[in-house]
């Protein structure tokens, strides 16, 4: 499915950019581009650092494990394949918070360390589990109850015309992931295809 | 009373972040008594490692896009795309937002900020948009991410997941801003 649309933007990007004569923007955003994607990452190392480092003496003073046994009903239903006692379930639990709360520097290290430890139960490194599908598709449909600090900015006071708004959507589109991801997972198309199986 | 409420709450969020930088090591040194300055540089140790393992996954992820976007194509295929959804009653001024949200997080800032430059931060366009930008995320972006960090490569179902959410997300934020504002 991603080799598919990584190659037709890219494929089109071409044709469509030797048609209206953009080719030189094309080649220029490639190069750009790889260079943003190098300094996205690079300027992730110290909120990643601080974050993780956080969050180890969270895991070692037992606070992760805590968190996690007080919303394990919720839990239990969403990655029912995941021990409810794992340590990935409280850094989802936390991941989530954060996004609610439209920490976004803080939502990414938790959510790569809650990938982490659902890498560390899966059997097939290479391949997502249907916890992590889970997860993301949670966290693309952006759980968040205080509006992003760049709305904010730009809107002013009338801003807090659009809390309902984005509320009822956010729900809306929380549902459909959670929806549409465990339908998907019984398709066959999407059943994890078993190293043992191939041969 | 949602002004005073906006008020509190983004004061409430100011103070989250100080609150757990302190707490959580209180809770383990003052508490529990473990190590905290150890067990800190233990964690961050990682920190490194995650960043480097990403930048394959998200170089192939912006490039394509941003070729994409350079070339034209992607306004092309908004406005291929446009009447489709204006027969579902989807504003076309709303509709590039719409496309390029789950595509590029600057690019959808960029256009978001063109609404309420163009329109105005009292207009219907623009708290679409606004509703629209909160509800979804740039779902290209956090999956690459998020399964490059541990050399997930076979992503399965999640992509076409996540883009249900955002279709869902930007047509839940047309019509409940279309109910209230209207």
């Amino acid at each position: 499915m991603l080799n598919y649309i990584w190659f037709g933007l890219i494929f089109i990007s071409v044709v469509v950019g030797t048609i209206t004569g953009r080719i030189d923007q094309v080649t220029e955003a490639a190069i750009s581009m790889s260079k943003t994607a190098v300094e996205i990452a690079i300027g992730l190392i110290g909120i990643m650092a601080l974050w993780l480092g956080i969050m180890k003496i969270a895991e070692e003073s037992g606070l992760i494990n805590i968190i996690a046994r007080l919303i394990r009903p919720i839990t239990i239903r969403l990655f029912p394949d995941v021990p409810s006692d794992h340590p990935a379930i409280g850094s989802i639990v936390l991941n989530m918070a954060a996004n609610m709360l439209g920490l976004g520097n803080a939502a990414t290290p938790l959510g790569l360390k809650a990938m982490k430890e659902l890498q560390s139960i899966n059997e097939q490194k290479d391949t997502a589990t249907d916890a992590m599908c889970t997860f993301l598709a949670i966290n693309t449909s952006s759980v968040q109850i205080i509006l992003p600090a760049t709305v904010v900015g730009l809107m002013g006071a009338s801003s807090s015309q659009i809390f309902i708004t984005t509320i009822f959507a956010t729900t809306m589109s929380t549902i459909a992931a959670i929806t549409s991801v465990k339908f998907l997972s019984r398709l066959n198309r999407f059943k994890i295809k078993h190293d043992k199986d191939l041969k | 009373m949602t002004d005073s409420f906006i008020i509190l709450t983004n004061q409430i969020s100011k103070y989250i972040i100080p609150f757990l930088l302190v707490g959580i090591p209180f809770y383990g040194l003052i508490i529990k008594k473990i190590k905290v300055y150890e067990s800190f540089v233990d964690g961050a140790k990682d920190g490194f490692d995650i960043a480097l393992r990403i930048i394959p996954y998200l170089v192939a992820i912006l490039v394509a896009i941003g070729m994409f976007r350079a070339s034209g194509a992607m306004e092309m295929f908004i406005s291929l795309i446009s009447p489709i959804l204006n027969i579902i009653g989807f504003p076309p001024e709303n509709v590039p937002l719409a496309i390029m949200r789950p595509l590029s997080g600057s690019g959808s800032l960029g256009l978001f900020t063109d609404l309420v430059n163009e329109y105005g931060t009292d207009s219907l366009f623009t708290k679409i948009g606004a509703t629209m930008f909160g509800s979804t995320e740039t779902t290209f972006y956090v999956l690459a991410v998020y399964f490059g960090s541990v050399g997930i490569r076979k992503s399965r179902h999640a992509l076409v997941a996540g883009l249900i959410a955002d279709a869902v997300g930007v047509i839940a934020a047309v019509y409940i801003c279309k109910i209230i504002f209207i």
